[in-house]
């Protein structure tokens, strides 16, 4: 067992754990915390990867950004400062059974993958990611077209947000 | 314009002139009259021209004028076989369309004068009445009405109807005389019939009138039936109905060798019977005479036409035509024979018990057709002819007389108004001699040719020739029948004048008669002279002091149409002396008898046998139209109409009713509406309430339900295809 | 070493942990955080092939910085929608937004 893969273990069950959570939490809030460990899970995970702007994108975006959005959401949306209720519908064992289903479906796929046990391949010294990464977001030869579109779909995002939460006129 | 284009064109106005009429002109009288009496001057002169032109010909009966015959009807036997018809103008054609177009002239002239045209319109005068007088505002000749204005007869309601329907008449006369086949004879005969029936009822607002033409057509249509029947026979043994072919020597020697299967008769004597049934019909012999003297209901232009000019001629001209074919077998010759010299004296005895001055002529023409078929029965072929001319110009003119009578007495009777007063009854006349004088002199010559007056009439010649032809050939009985029949006829004809025109006038009406238009006096005259000349043309070669001084024209020309040429008989004086005696001796009896006889009570011959016509209207009526009423009306129109078809048809109803109640109740509305109508719908409400429970709007359950059936064809997927 | 298999089970289980919230939690804005959920194990995957294939192709991560967009973009859509909502019908329990059932 490898330092490496030790390291993995243990962010992978972080963050699974975290998402186990987020999902079970009564308090929203706490998900909405449990969510922000969750997403620094995977932003290690990416690090693992050698995905180094991958990482901190994720940090700056997800947590900094969409985790505050989501506890900004949840505040908005306090009848009062008590969760009463049942957080769970009342059909959430079959909502767990097709999970487990799914879950083993994906693992029972895999299993048929010959490529599985890949192992990682060097990466070649001198390999700038992050250059390569910006000349593929901007070369017309590369990604371009769906980087422009991304960022169309922004301010339509952001646009139909602001308009559908805006307040009514009364 | 060749002879054989005129003669085709003969008969074409006088129809002509029925279509304008009937289509066109038939408001306008004077356009319609203008437009008849025209077309009859058209065809008359076509004829002249004609007979004109026959006179020319040699040995006309070998070389008939007519040219070819045309093709009509295509015969099925094989390709380019036609019934053909054509014209022919033979010699005994051509003296009868001599006679008829002289006669339908004039007779198309009186009808004008006859009909009062140029008289104002009636009082109460009715299409389908005869007119009744129309009161005048003005100064008549008479002052006797009391009030001022007095009546004077008024023009016929439907006049240019009757023109239309004696123009037709006529044409229908033409194309009889002109056929040279028995087809086209047939039409010719047939369209008579119809005309005779529009027009013996033209007056169809009475019920007499009507019923006299229903007669009349029914009378003639029961010989009618018969003689199809032989031109059918004829045409199946001959295969030609055209003259010359069926006279040709081999034919008639066929027909005359062939039995035919009925009371022995060879083929040719039962065709000649079955054409001379026809005849009977047709020419009023006995028994189906019936119908003759109630065709008096007519006008009397109507009668003159039926009764002298043209219907009951054709049915003797019928026989005369056909006599190469009907001489063949004895037996049928004695049938002719025997019925014409019996209806010859039958009608006679008849004739001098009536009162009517037009029934006596009916009677009369009846008498003489009789003594034209017994003479063809005894094969006096001339002498046949002969008297059917002179008859025809000497009975026209008796009739248009009694009408000329006739349309005084009914001014004498508008005049006293006393409309009781019959004017065709002669104990109602009278002394008319003074008051119509052209009317008497002519009448008086006509009666005079009916009698057989010596050397000066018509009338004597013809018949003189029949009784020698009868006496010469040795048939005594029918010698003596129609010699007796002709003492009849005298005596019954002087009766008619003294008690029309000699004497004094028995009533008021008579002395007020008048003297009838020059329209309708002038065809009188006409006639009158051919009533005396036309005798003259058949003088026999060896009558004493006159014969040879002119040449028997007459039997040279008529007997030249028989392929043998017919010899005169010879000379024997007892028929002349016989003919003198029953002429002269019966006018001058009849004279005597009734000159002192001044009505029915003192007259001793109004026996009721022979006043009520030996009660044959009354046998016929029980015996044949009783039981027809009896079986139209029981037996096909109660039973078989009224049950058995009714009761069929009644059935369809009830039936239909059913079935389509029983459909509708026990499929249309259980199985299309319930089942499948309203169990679609109930079924698809059932499925869509069950269905809508899964759309709960609950985006979870959505998702749920998605992912189950992703996995679900996931697994199906990985199992199936990758697997 | 960490074989690739890792890492794809680890983004599969995150995806299971984050449907089962999808599925099962009555408000909406915890559902929308399992949908965070499954898009960042999405991310890993993405990533993870990435880097066990052909390192000079930039490909996943280029797929995984568009994921990060449409992902910001949609939570923001998505909690408006939930926020307005929220003022409508006083409500954000997912299963009292029934309004389009039958």
């Amino acid at each position: 067992m490898t330092g490496e893969q030790i390291i993995f273990i243990l962010t992978a069950l972080f963050t699974l754990g975290s998402g186990f959570m987020v999902v079970t939490s009564r308090n929203l809030i706490h998900a909405a915390l449990w969510l922000v460990s969750a997403l620094f899970g995977v932003a290690v995970t990416y690090a693992l990867l050698s995905a180094a702007f991958l990482a901190v994108v994720q940090v700056v975006v997800y947590i900094g950004a969409i985790a505050i959005l989501f506890i900004f959401a949840v505040m908005l949306t306090r009848k009062d400062m008590r969760d009463q209720g049942p957080q769970m519908n009342s059909n959430w064992w079959f909502g767990a059974l097709l999970s487990v289903l799914v879950f083993v479906g994906l693992f029972f796929l895999l299993q048929g993958w010959n490529g599985l046990s890949r192992t990682a391949s060097e990466i070649p010294a001198g390999f700038d990611a992050i250059s390569e990464l910006g000349d593929a977001l901007i070369s017309p030869d590369a990604y371009v077209l769906p980087f422009e579109v991304a960022s169309v779909l922004l301010v339509a995002a952001l646009i139909g947000a602001v308009y559908v939460a805006a307040f009514n006129r009364k | 314009m060749t002879t054989e284009l005129l003669i085709w064109l003969i008969p074409l106005p006088p129809v002509l002139a029925f279509f304008l009429i009937v289509l066109l002109t038939n408001k306008n009288k004077a356009l319609s009259h203008t437009i008849a009496v025209g077309a009859a001057l058209l065809s008359w002169l076509g004829s002249m021209i004609v007979f004109v032109q026959a006179l020319g010909v040699e040995h006309l009966g070998e070389h008939p004028l007519g040219g070819e015959p045309i093709n009509w009807l295509p015969l099925g036997e094989s390709v380019d076989t036609y019934f053909k018809i054509g014209v022919l103008v033979d010699p005994l054609s051509a003296v009868t369309l001599f006679f008829v177009a002289w006669t339908v002239l004039m007779i198309f002239l009186y009808s004008v004068g006859y009909h009062n045209f140029g008289q104002p319109e009636g009082d109460h005068d009715h299409p389908g009445l005869p007119p009744h007088g129309a009161t005048v505002e003005e100064h008549g000749h008479q002052r006797s009405s009391p009030v001022g204005k007095h009546v004077v007869p008024s023009i016929e309601p439907m006049y240019s109807r009757f023109f239309a329907f004696i123009g037709l008449f006529a044409f229908g006369m033409f194309v009889l005389v002109l056929s040279d086949n028995l087809l086209t004879l047939f039409v010719g005969w047939e369209i008579m019939g119809l005309c005779s029936y529009l027009l013996i009822g033209f007056w169809y607002a009475k019920p007499s009138a009507r019923d006299a033409a229903i007669k009349a057509f029914i009378t003639t249509r029961i010989g009618d039936v018969f003689m199809l029947l032989g031109i059918a026979y004829l045409y199946s043994r001959a295969g030609t109905l055209t003259f010359s072919e069926i006279f040709a020597e081999e034919t008639l020697h066929t027909l005359a060798t062939i039995p035919s299967g009925v009371l022995g008769l060879s083929a040719a004597g039962l065709i000649g019977l079955l054409l001379f049934i026809g005849t009977i019909g047709k020419s009023a012999q006995f028994p189906l005479h019936v119908w003759l003297p109630d065709a008096m209901e007519g006008p009397t232009p109507v009668s003159a036409m039926i009764h002298a000019a043209t219907m009951v001629s054709a049915g003797v001209y019928m026989v005369i035509r056909m006599f190469p074919l009907i001489s063949l077998d004895p037996t049928t010759m004695a049938v002719v024979a025997f019925i014409g010299a019996f209806t010859a004296l039958f009608a006679a005895t008849i004739a001098v018990a009536q009162n009517d001055i037009k029934r006596v002529l009916a009677y009369s023409t009846i008498s003489q057709l009789g003594f034209m078929i017994a003479a063809l029965g005894i094969g006096a072929y001339v002498a046949a002819v002969f008297h059917l001319v002179t008859h025809a110009f000497f009975k026209a003119l008796l009739f248009l007389g009694s009408g000329s009578v006739i349309h005084g007495m009914e001014h004498g009777v508008l005049h006293t108004g006393n409309h009781k007063v019959d004017p065709q009854d002669m104990f109602n006349m009278g002394g008319l001699r003074r008051k119509m004088p052209i009317t008497f002199w002519t009448f008086l010559i006509g009666g005079f040719a009916l009698s057989g007056f010596p050397i000066i009439t018509a009338g004597f010649w013809s018949k003189d020739e029949i009784l020698a032809d009868a006496f010469g050939h040795g048939h005594t009985a029918v010698f003596v029948t129609l010699a007796v029949a002709a003492f009849l006829t005298a005596f019954y004809t002087m009766r008619q004048i003294t008690l029309t025109f000699l004497g004094e006038a028995r009533t008021k009406e008579a002395e007020h008669a008048q003297e009838t238009p020059w329209t309708m006096t002038l065809p009188l005259v006409i006639l009158a002279f051919f009533a005396v000349t036309y005798g003259w043309v058949g003088i026999p070669e060896h009558f004493p002091a006159l014969g040879g001084l002119v040449p028997n024209w007459f039997h040279e020309f008529v007997g030249g149409t028989l392929a043998e040429h017919p010899e005169a008989v010879e000379f024997s004086v007892w028929p002349l002396l016989t003919s003198l005696f029953v002429a002269l001796g019966g006018l001058t009896f009849g004279w005597l008898v009734y000159r002192n006889v001044n009505s029915a009570a003192e007259d001793r011959l109004q026996i009721p046998v022979l006043k009520n016509k030996y009660y044959f209207d009354e046998i016929y009526d029980r015996v044949f139209v009783k039981p027809a009423y009896w079986f139209a009306e029981t037996v096909i129109y109660k039973f078989m109409d009224q049950s058995v078809i009714d009761g069929i048809l009644h059935i369809f109803g009830p039936v239909t009713d059913r079935l389509g109640s029983a459909i509708r109740n026990y499929f249309d509305l259980p199985v299309i509406n319930r089942f499948f109508g309203d169990g679609s719908a109930n079924v698809t409400y059932w499925f869509g309430g069950k269905l809508r429970a899964v759309q709960t709007g609950r985006i979870q359950q959505y998702l749920m339900l998605a992912l189950v059936v992703f996995i679900g064809i996931g697994a199906a997927l990985y199992f199936f295809l990758l697997a | 070493m960490v074989p690739l298999s890792w890492y794809l089970i680890f983004a599969a289980a995150l995806f299971s942990i984050g449907l089962f919230g999808v599925l099962s939690r009555r408000n909406a804005v915890a559902i929308l955080l399992g949908i965070e959920l499954m898009l960042n194990s999405v991310n890993i995957n993405l990533a993870a092939f990435w880097r066990y294939g052909d390192v000079l192709q930039m490909t996943g991560q280029v797929f995984a910085i568009i994921v990060f967009a449409v992902a910001a973009a949609e939570v923001a859509v998505g909690l408006a929608l939930v926020i307005s909502v929220y003022r409508r019908r006083n409500t954000v329990v997912a299963d009292e937004i029934n309004m389009m059932k039958w």
